[in-house]
């Protein structure tokens, strides 16, 4: 047991003291800060002024393009198309708005022309301002004004509110797009770390044989001892690095937040929600109290009974996978040559993966039942069906099933483990596995 | 009678070969045993068995008269053929690992290891990559590591593979003196000049089986071929002509005025009456038995057990 401690240590210490674990851990937050930062940056880096060339033969739509701060309408009463075409390119205009004269018949003849393709900021403007003046314009024609149409609109609009009742009857706000969210997160998060840690792991055993000091080690130690020390710390490593990132991504995440106004908070934007709704403006209103709702949502997860859960299938996926990752390791002698036995190993992971979107639409259904208990899919499509509630028993008998699974795993990866270890420069079969999974020790 | 190591009757077989046939051996206390053997003749295996890496089909094994458990791994330092380090690790935290995973303590591992570092003079070592030595720097590393435990058997297989002649000369010194110490030591090597340098005893296994056992110079005088080289002056053609159908002369030469003569006496004939028959003719200047080399007694060894063998097969 001791002699397992020690092989723990030092895989767990050389790993953290190596440069590259240094760099990700730190790098990593920075990292997802900087996806943060980035587009709230970017989206305020006002970027320079697009003017655009309006040629309006319909002659409806003069100055009623609203100008916003990035993009400048410029309407030409008498210049043809044709005019403005053969002087485009020497003009500093982005590009061309064309509104032919029948445009009420045929409002998709509309065209733009520009010099690159069109950003979709310029072209999203455009189509709604036209799109919103023609409702205008027909409204009117048909005497119906417009306030009305706003009021039915508003009044019509239906906003589903999901409510989870739990088994004591507790009633509790959900949200569908956050569990979704949440359930698709935790999956890339399992697919991603079980992969980068099995294969670690794997390049681990793979360094022993290349090295030679196999011989040495099992020598000193069983191979069993040496495997699991080497799944053990190489999890540790895993959980640390895990650790690191939360607390750092929270330090970084921090600075962020007190540099960027506090325009998303709930409170301010229910302020926001008032102030519009009484301005009536039902497109906003919807997407701010989304919002709201969300963050209420949020407020009403048990992410303790989640995060543990969630920290289970992660840890018992992993040591499932990384025992395998391990026996692949010792039947080969570099890394190159791990394609052949990868694939059966590799296969379920990334199926779970696929699986895991179209589980996420329908969490309850036969697929995501059987994804979620079979314990070479489970720990993935777990974390889909989690934030959506599992019913208790399937949670203790998908538990149940990876805890044996992993059991039977890694007596079968110990199996092949202990005689691959010592053998070299044979090209290994399917076939010499199974013999080897058949020896007596 | 009592040996430190004992294996009786080991068979290993593979899918579809038998490494080992029933073999036996007895190591005892204090002596520089040899394992010999071609390629592929089952020495390995039988190392591996003695380090408990794999188990035997059949048979038993005893330390100091224990059968063999997991607890004696502490009392065995086993350097393999096929030998390498953790190359991204530094020289003196992997002597530290290894000497630990070995049972010792961290502070009892420090102290010998800086000892033998001393000894070694590779003091300024410790923290140096294993990468940036040279190969035979770390076969130095490697054989320190396998005695920092101070194993009661040392197995060493192929010990002298890489290293250079003033090195090669260092690992026999500390080999004789680790015996001088106290340790029982298994050589297995093909470099059969050290084996009569250094074995007191060894075994011969060719093919998965024992086919010698017993102390060097038994051996020799077991497997000798009745050949006298004698060193005389006089005439040559005198000489032949002395001998009669008992003698055979094998080779003759002359060496700086000295004619030298190997003769292998036939039909039980002794070495008295060899000299006799040559005393009248030419004038004696020395007179003694060769003792086959351990090398002529392995090759003639593993030849006739394959051309038994081919008969048998035949």
């Amino acid at each position: 047991m001791n002699k397992i401690i020690l092989i723990i240590k030092r895989e767990y210490l050389t790993r953290v003291k190596k440069k590259s674990f240094i760099i990700m851990t730190f790098f990593g937050p920075v990292l997802m800060g900087l996806l943060l930062i980035v587009p709230v940056w970017l989206a305020q880096v006002s970027d320079e002024v697009r003017t655009i060339e309006v040629i309006d033969d319909s002659h409806l739509f003069a100055n009623r393009i609203a100008d916003k701060e990035t993009i400048k309408f410029d309407y030409k009463a008498s210049t043809s198309l044709e005019e403005a075409k053969a002087g485009f390119e020497k003009s500093s205009y982005y590009g061309i708005l064309y509104i032919p004269e029948l445009v009420i018949n045929d409002p998709n003849s509309v065209m733009f022309f520009s010099r690159k393709q069109a950003s979709f900021l310029v072209t999203i403007h455009i189509q709604s301002s036209l799109e919103s003046e023609l409702t205008r314009i027909f409204l009117s024609t048909e005497k119906i004004d417009p306030e009305i149409l706003e009021t039915v609109k508003a009044h019509s609009n239906v906003k589903l509110n999901t409510i989870n009742i739990s088994e004591e009857g507790k009633e509790k706000k959900g949200s569908t797009e956050l569990s979704m969210a949440l359930g698709m997160f935790g999956a890339v998060l399992v697919y991603f770390l079980i992969f980068m840690y099995g294969t670690q792991v794997l390049r681990g055993v793979i360094e022993e044989k290349t090295n030679r000091i196999i011989e040495i080690m099992i020598s000193s130690v069983k191979p069993f001892q040496l495997m699991m020390g080497k799944i053990i710390g190489v999890a540790l490593v895993g959980v640390t690095q895990f650790i690191l990132w939360i607390v750092l991504t929270s330090v970084v995440s921090g600075v962020i937040g007190k540099s960027i106004p506090d325009k998303y908070s709930s409170n301010n934007i229910q302020q926001v929600l008032k102030n519009k709704s009484e301005l009536g403006d039902p497109a906003k209103l919807d997407k701010a109290s989304d919002m709201v709702e969300m963050i209420e949502a949020a407020k009403q997860v048990d992410f303790k009974v989640m995060g543990l859960a969630a920290l289970f299938f992660f840890i018992g996926g992993y040591f499932l996978y990384s025992a395998l990752f391990a026996a692949v390791g010792a039947a080969i002698d570099n890394e190159a040559d791990s394609q052949q036995f990868m694939l059966p190993i590799t296969i379920p992971l990334i199926l779970s993966f696929m699986m895991a979107q179209f589980i996420i639409e329908n969490p309850e259904s036969p697929v995501a039942f059987w994804f979620s208990i079979f314990p070479l899919t489970s720990p993935v499509v777990m974390m889909v069906r989690i934030p959506f509630g599992v019913p208790m028993w399937q949670f203790a008998l998908s538990a149940t099933l990876l805890v044996m699974g992993f059991i039977a795993a890694t007596w079968f990866a110990a199996r092949i483990y202990r005689v691959g270890i010592l053998m070299y420069g044979k090209k290994v079969t399917y076939k010499e596995l199974w013999k080897w999974f058949r020896y007596s020790i | 009678m009592d040996f430190l190591f004992s294996a009786q009757n080991i068979t290993k077989r593979y899918a579809n070969h038998l490494a080992l046939d029933d073999v036996s051996i007895d190591i005892p206390h204090q002596k520089v045993f040899g394992l010999l053997g071609p390629n592929g003749a089952g020495k390995t295996s039988l190392i591996r068995i003695i380090n408990q890496i794999t188990a035997p089909d059949s048979g038993a094994l005893f330390f100091e008269g224990e059968k063999l458990s997991p607890k004696h791994i502490a009392y065995i330092g086993y350097l393999p053929e096929e030998r390498g380090l953790y190359k991204k690790m530094k020289v003196g935290e992997q002597a530290l690992y290894l000497a630990q995973l070995k049972g010792l303590s961290e502070k009892l591992a420090t102290e010998r290891i800086r000892y033998w570092f001393e000894k070694f003079e590779i003091k300024d070592w410790w923290n140096k990559k294993v990468e940036d030595l040279s190969k035979g720097m770390q076969q130095k590393i490697q054989f320190i590591v396998t005695i920092l435990h101070e194993p009661k058997l040392l197995i060493l297989d192929e010990p002298f593979s890489g290293f250079d002649p003033i090195n090669a000369n260092l690992l026999v010194k500390e080999i004789l003196e680790l015996k001088e110490k106290g340790s029982t030591i298994m050589l297995s090597t093909h470099n059969m000049e050290s084996v009569e340098e250094l074995c007191d005893h060894i075994v011969l296994i060719n093919k998965s089986k024992k086919i010698l056992d017993g102390t060097v110079q038994d051996i020799r005088q077991a497997n000798k071929t009745h050949v006298y080289e004698i060193n005389f002056k006089g005439n040559l053609i005198a000489f032949t002509n002395a001998l009669w159908t008992q003698f055979k002369l094998i080779e003759s030469k002359e060496e700086h005025g000295l004619l030298k003569a190997k003769v292998q006496l036939l039909n039980n004939a002794t070495p008295n009456q060899l000299l006799q028959t040559i005393l009248p003719h030419v004038e004696i200047h020395s007179f003694q038995e060769l003792l086959p080399s351990m090398k002529e007694i392995f090759i003639s060894k593993t030849k006739e057990v394959q051309s038994s063998m081919l008969a048998s097969s035949n």
